[in-house]
């Protein structure tokens, strides 16, 4: 009969509805679940964060211990330190750099390093290698007392003879007043 | 044409001279009106052609370099003679106010050779004397021509022409002055061309400059030349091993020997006056001191002991003591140390500091860098009143060396951004300015007489 035509195909029809009411609505349960666990804000405006795991000493130790030996690779790059006129002293903000390099050389005691002497040119050529020397003394002297044993390291004094610029004036002298750490 | 050839040859035989771009000329930066006015008289050429040589330009150079002369104008000779039996009238030649006249002549003698024959006339005494002059001996009367001061006659070869010249300057010299000339001397110094693949060059040339020869060029710097009394070697500092050491080269046979190799500096050596020993600095045993080394053993004799800075050895000439440069009071100063006694006496005390000092050749005086106000001078101080003489006012100075004769300094100083030789007299009234062409120049000695 024709009615029993249409019965068969609505309950058919009502069924695949029934299922597919059914799937989506536990889609949406799921997700709309999930948004929960993440930030819900769509939801209902609540705010999560995460807890910072406690490390051990060991672990905090090693974790210094990575940022220092990345912090010293930088400040290995830098290799020339300055100095005062007519001056061998150390200045403060090159304690760090010789830091760097102390720690490289007492972790690896097959390496060694020469370090240079310079100064500018005022003053007779022979006084300055003599000046020159001091001012490489001053940092093997520094190195030492930081822990480097003194037979990975060797001194040069070039004196005058060997400026980074050739010019007579307050700051090429300045940029001329060096100590440089030769690997 | 011949004279677009002839000038071509000649440009391209001054591009392939010797070391061209190192030679020196001498600009006179300060003259003195008390130079003493010389008529030197071009000398006659017995020959065909063109003269073989201009002795007298050379002579007249030397001469006007020495700070005391002032050769006449050509122009302004009232004749030429080339012997004292040309000249019939002294008096237009004292007239030109000059103390001395200079005749000569070059006539060929063999292939290769030529006879140079010249006199010294005072044409003063000519003017008095008429050319003979009368005396009493052995009581009979004779005469001789005592308004000639020098004369001279040699056999000469070709390749010897400048320093023949320059042996004629020093007889002039000495006969107007007393004192011998220095004008067959040699300078040795460092040539820096910092592009160049070996930058560093250790050069020797004649005192004004001419023939500049290399003696070594490293790729490393090069330090404190030194000569030895006969002229034949030189000492000096090298760094062709990445470290300082002492050599010793002969500047004929070019052999060279190392010295020393210490460990640290090896630095500042000077031949002793007697050419035995070699005084030098070493910092092997701590600090910067001063060792003299017997050159026959090699043995060391240690000379100061001193935590401070002890450098720039020089011996005085009787090879008794040395000068040094001590910042042993505080900053550098230059002592004297008596090798016998051991005793150390502070030299100095002008200024704030004084360095780089070197005993004149009589042993009276002392030449150094004297540092005032920031400024570096050559000065001068005389050792037994002390008085002292600021000579330079140059700003930069440093490396004095002194004449064999010790009438002229030579030093190095800035100029235009450019290390340069000066000379200045040893009173300081005549100065002069050696440029280079390209790079440095630095670090001069002046050798003993040759």
């Amino acid at each position: 009969m024709q009615l029993s035509k249409v019965i068969k195909a609505s309950i058919i029809a009502l069924s695949v509805l029934t299922i597919a009411a059914c799937s989506s609505t536990s889609d949406d349960a799921t997700s709309s679940s999930s948004t929960t666990s993440q930030t819900g804000k769509d939801l209902e405006g609540v705010q999560t964060g995460a807890a910072d795991r406690i490390l051990t000493p060991a672990e905090e130790r090693a974790r210094v211990r990575e940022e220092q030996q990345e912090r010293y690779a930088d400040l290995r790059k830098e290799n020339v330190l300055y100095f005062d006129f007519d001056n061998a002293s150390i200045r403060s903000e090159f304690a760090e750099i010789l830091a760097a390099h102390a720690d490289y050389l007492m972790r690896n005691p097959a390496a060694t390093v020469v370090i240079e002497g310079h100064t500018d040119e005022r003053g007779t050529p022979e006084y300055n290698i003599a000046l020159g020397e001091r001012r490489a003394k001053s940092v093997v002297d520094y190195m030492q007392s930081l822990g480097v044993n003194a037979k990975q390291m060797t001194m040069v004094s070039y004196g005058e003879e060997k400026p980074v610029v050739r010019q007579s004036n307050e700051r090429s002298w300045s940029q001329n007043r060096r100590a440089v750490l030769v690997y | 044409m011949k004279r677009l050839i002839v000038s071509v040859v000649l440009v391209m035989s001054a591009l392939f001279s010797g070391q061209s771009n190192a030679d020196l000329e001498i600009v006179i930066t300060e003259g003195t009106n008390s130079a003493r006015p010389i008529a030197v008289v071009p000398f006659k050429w017995l020959g065909e052609g063109t003269a073989p040589y201009n002795f007298t330009e050379v002579v007249s150079s030397d001469l006007i370099r020495s700070g005391r002369f002032k050769p006449v104008e050509l122009q302004q000779l009232p004749s030429r003679p080339s012997n004292d039996s040309d000249i019939d009238n002294y008096t237009e030649w004292a007239r030109l106010g000059v103390e001395a006249v200079l005749v000569g002549t070059v006539s060929q003698f063999a292939a290769g050779r030529y006879e140079v024959s010249y006199q010294l006339i005072d044409p003063l005494r000519g003017q008095i004397t008429g050319g003979l002059s009368d005396y009493i001996k052995d009581e009979g009367l004779a005469s001789e021509q005592d308004h000639i001061l020098d004369g001279r006659t040699s056999v000469v070869l070709d390749s010897q022409f400048r320093q023949y010249a320059h042996r004629i300057s020093d007889v002039v010299y000495e006969a107007l002055t007393g004192e011998r000339g220095a004008f067959l001397t040699r300078i040795a110094y460092i040539f820096v061309e910092p592009d160049a693949q070996l930058p560093y060059q250790l050069m020797v040339s004649d005192y004004d400059g001419e023939n500049a020869r290399v003696l070594l060029r490293s790729p490393e710097p090069l330090m404190s030349p030194s000569w030895s009394p006969d002229g034949s070697k030189l000492a000096y500092v090298s760094f062709e091993n990445k470290t300082a050491e002492i050599f010793m080269q002969d500047i004929y046979t070019t052999e060279r020997e190392k010295l020393t190799s210490f460990p640290r500096i090896n630095g500042s050596p000077a031949w002793s006056p007697d050419g035995k020993k070699m005084a030098m600095v070493l910092s092997k045993d701590g600090a910067p001191d001063i060792y003299v080394m017997d050159l026959a053993t090699r043995k060391l004799q240690r000379i100061t002991e001193h935590w401070r800075i002890d450098t720039e050895p020089k011996w005085t000439p009787d090879g008794k003591s040395l000068v040094f440069t001590s910042e042993r009071g505080g900053l550098p100063q230059v002592y004297r140390v008596d090798l016998e006694s051991a005793r150390i006496r502070r030299t100095t005390f002008n200024g704030q500091s004084n360095l780089g000092g070197v005993v004149t050749p009589d042993g009276k005086g002392l030449v150094m860098v004297n540092r005032d106000n920031g400024f570096y001078h050559i000065a001068r101080q005389d050792f037994p009143t002390g008085n002292f003489y600021q000579l330079t006012q140059t700003t930069l100075d440093e490396s004095p060396s002194i004449a064999p004769n010790g009438s002229m300094i030579i030093y190095s100083t800035m100029y235009q951004n450019q290390q340069v030789l000066a000379l200045v007299s040893m009173d300081g009234r005549f100065q002069a300015r050696l440029p280079s062409r390209a790079g440095d120049v630095k670090a001069p000695a002046w050798s003993p007489f040759l």
